[in-house]
């Protein structure tokens, strides 16, 4: 009987430390998670706190001579008093602009045009650099309702600028695009293939060991290596243009296959056997076997690692740098070949610039490229959850 | 194995066409070198592609030695067609590029710009001279009686002069690509060092060994000098945080931050743009860019790109770029520079020395 007390205690007290031991590892992860989701709601608060004013840019309204002295002279366009706080970098169009409408020739509009930062920065209740005289004139065209901050729809229509009034991110969004497109035509149709062949096809022997390793290795390597490797082959060797969105979109792919290659092999290995081994039973070669069957199935895990891949790419400056994307780039690509600049270099940039008034744009340009990285990787995950196949 | 050669025939196919792509004529004027010149040259590249119907200048800021790199590679149109400097190219480079070919050179001087040591604005304003500032940087200094060197042992600013507060050393300062370092180098280092015995005597005792006491300018590397990338916003982040640590960087900079930093006057000269154009404040230096005249028959519009530049509106006394920091160049020197841009003046080794 007391024996058996005994027994019960001593159990008791191993269950008891069991128990604690258990709370104080459940406790340590709860406290990492929450470690992390710490620094996320500061990060995004810090962002989206210096971001969102860049949404909104001060507008003017002014009377705008369209005639032959203006023309020559853009700076007639307006009224002398504004010409300190309306934006030089708008006015200065308006030669080309008169070239390209007649129509508008000889006469006067009163129109909203895009203010200086400086202004923008001062609606704003930021350090700007206003003269006294200037902010007296701007509390006065406020009170008359001339002044006014509205959508900065210029922060998506216009490329890069010196004037941060004007400096948008269209020709970096779009330059993404056009690196995307390359690195996706080019990694995924050899990522998968080589993935096909090492995983179903190749014999396992030292040569196909060496490779398996040499990808594996590659996939850690950091990413500016590849940046290196894309100037000596592809600018240095093939002659592919500096700064082109190709050269950046195969040298990001470089980086890309192997992460494509290690994703589809898993993909592919998830397949049950039994399901080649029925299709080989009913008779179907190798190919229809992969083809039919293993592909399709493994099909979303190959499109959610591929997406991974990419998202990672789009986020990736390092190599850029080497083959000379990160640069001031402000047209708007329009082809393959073209010079070209991406979303992440065009933040860099803008983190770079002495003017105050690009905090907040370059604040906003993350926000843009974080949203973009989120909904590849929800693209990522509903893929998954719609068309996986559970065995 | 088909499959094999199949994959392997894809991916040279790819290449090729890749290859084959290329031969296209150069519309775009492409442009390399100093991140100092950068904010300027980009600025008029703006103005370039928004006032004309050319297509806008691609510039690339890789620092004053890296753009020199790029530029004297070849004469081919896949190289840079202008650098832009923050100080003179070197004879080194020069025959680099004759090397390669690129022998038709034009040296276009733009403008001015100081050299700050700049320090967060809580601070007290601070006067400090060129021999103080070099004993707090270089890394193997002289010792207290003068007669040989040893490396660097202060750490303190009243360590050095008696005169100057209790306060720890620490500069945040450009890397050595930077031109912004050379001119550092040799306006506050090499300036005083090649008058003090103490290291061209070692020079002189041994001229292949000790070629560097020639003209000293070896910046410490035990942690005092941090060198801070080529952005120069994070040297004004750095200032702010830490208000022992003084600042090296351009005066556009500091004019921009003006409300954050402030400048430390050397020899009592406040960098100030009168100051640094007449020549009185000591730690400044010209900004000018290369024009590699064999391809301004072959790039549209490279010629109307320096016309552009080099004009009253853009670097003239109350031109576009001096808003945003540039120092402009006496009189007779912008009409200096419009006339070696419409002539083509070729630069020679001569020049450089």
């Amino acid at each position: 009987m007391s024996k058996q007390v005994l027994a019960n205690m001593k159990t008791n007290k191993r269950l008891r430390k069991r128990y604690r031991k258990e709370k104080l590892f459940k406790g340590s992860a709860i406290f990492a998670l929450s470690l992390a989701a710490a620094f996320l709601v500061f990060f995004f608060y810090n962002i989206i706190n210096q971001g969102y004013s860049a949404l909104v840019q001060a507008q003017i309204l002014v009377d705008v001579q369209y005639n032959e002295a203006s023309h020559k002279s853009y700076r007639k366009a307006i009224d002398k008093s504004y010409r300190k706080i309306v934006s030089r970098g708008w006015l200065r169009t308006l030669p080309i602009y008169m070239e390209d409408h007649p129509e508008v020739m000889n006469t006067v509009r009163n129109e909203w045009v895009v203010a200086t930062a400086d202004v923008d920065q001062y609606l704003k209740g930021k350090s700007n650099r206003l003269k006294d005289k200037q902010k007296r004139q701007i509390d006065k065209l406020q009170e008359e309702g001339k002044v006014k901050l509205s959508f900065n729809s210029n922060f998506f229509t216009n490329g890069d600028s010196k004037m941060a009034e004007l400096a948008g991110i269209k020709s970096a969004l779009v330059g993404s695009i056009y690196v995307l497109i390359v690195t996706l035509l080019v990694a995924l149709p050899i990522g998968v293939m080589t993935a096909i062949y090492l995983e179903e096809f190749a014999p396992d022997n030292r040569l196909t060991q060496v490779i398996e390793v040499n990808i594996n290795n590659l996939a850690a390597i950091p990413s500016i290596l590849f940046g290196l490797l894309g100037l000596a082959i592809f600018i240095n060797f093939f002659g592919v243009p500096r700064s082109s969105a190709l050269v950046g979109g195969l040298t990001l792919a470089l980086m890309t296959l192997p992460v494509i290659i290690i994703t589809t092999r898993a993909a592919l290995r998830a397949v049950p056997h039994t399901i080649r081994e029925a299709a080989y039973g009913l008779g179907a070669s190798k190919w229809q076997t992969v083809w039919h069957h293993t592909l399709p199935l493994a099909l979303p895990g190959i499109l959610t690692g591929s997406i991974i891949g990419l998202a990672q790419a789009m986020g990736e400056t390092a190599p850029l740098l080497i083959i000379g994307m990160m640069a001031y780039i402000p047209d708007t690509p329009t082809g393959f070949t073209e010079v070209a600049t991406v979303l992440p270099a065009q933040i860099f940039t803008w983190a770079g610039e002495s003017i105050r008034a690009y905090e907040e744009r370059t604040a906003a340009a993350i926000l843009v490229l974080l949203s973009l990285l989120l909904s590849m990787n929800s693209l990522a995950v509903w893929l998954r959850k719609r068309f996986e196949t559970r065995w | 194995m088909k499959k094999q050669i199949f994959a392997i025939a894809a991916v040279a196919a790819t290449c090729f066409t890749l290859g084959a792509n290329i031969a296209h004529a150069e519309e775009r004027i492409h442009i390399v070198g100093s991140s100092t010149v950068y904010p300027f040259a980009s600025y008029t590249a703006e103005e370039f592609g928004q006032t004309t119907r050319y297509k806008t200048p691609v510039i690339e800021s890789t620092g004053s030695g890296g753009g020199m790199k790029l530029f004297c590679a070849g004469d081919g149109l896949n190289t840079p067609d202008i650098t832009n400097a923050s100080r003179r190219m070197k004879a080194k480079e020069f025959k680099l590029c004759a090397k390669n070919g690129v022998n038709d050179i034009t040296e276009v001087v733009i403008g001015f710009d100081g050299i700050a040591i700049a320090q967060s604005k809580a601070n007290k304003g601070i006067n400090l001279t060129r021999k103080q500032i070099m004993l707090a940087v270089a890394a193997e200094v002289p010792n207290k009686a003068g007669t040989a060197l040893i490396p660097n042992p202060y750490h303190k600013w009243n360590e050095i002069d008696a005169s100057l507060p209790n306060r720890p050393i620490i500069f945040y300062g450009p890397p050595t690509s930077s031109g912004t370092r050379d001119a550092f180098q040799d306006l506050v280092m090499k300036h005083l060092t090649k008058h003090m015995d103490v290291y061209t005597k070692l020079y002189k005792a041994d001229k292949k060994k000790n070629k560097k006491y020639k003209k000293y300018k070896t910046i410490r590397t035990d942690g005092v000098y941090v060198p801070s990338g080529e952005n120069d916003n994070l040297i004004v982040q750095k200032l702010i945080k830490d208000k022992n640590a003084f600042g090296i960087f351009g005066y556009s900079f500091l004019e921009e931050n003006s409300d954050r930093v402030s400048a430390a006057s050397i020899e009592g000269v406040q960098p100030e743009p009168d100051a640094i154009s007449s020549g009185k404040y000591p730690v400044s230096r010209s900004l000018q860019f290369y024009v590699k005249n064999d391809h301004l028959k072959k790039v549209k519009g490279m010629q109307e790109y320096i016309n552009l530049f080099v004009s009253e509106d853009m670097i003239g006394r109350d031109g576009n770029l001096t808003d945003i920091g540039l120092i402009p160049l006496p009189d007779a020197r912008r009409e200096k520079a419009r006339h070696d841009t419409s002539v083509h003046k070729k630069l020679t080794l001569a020049d450089l020395k």
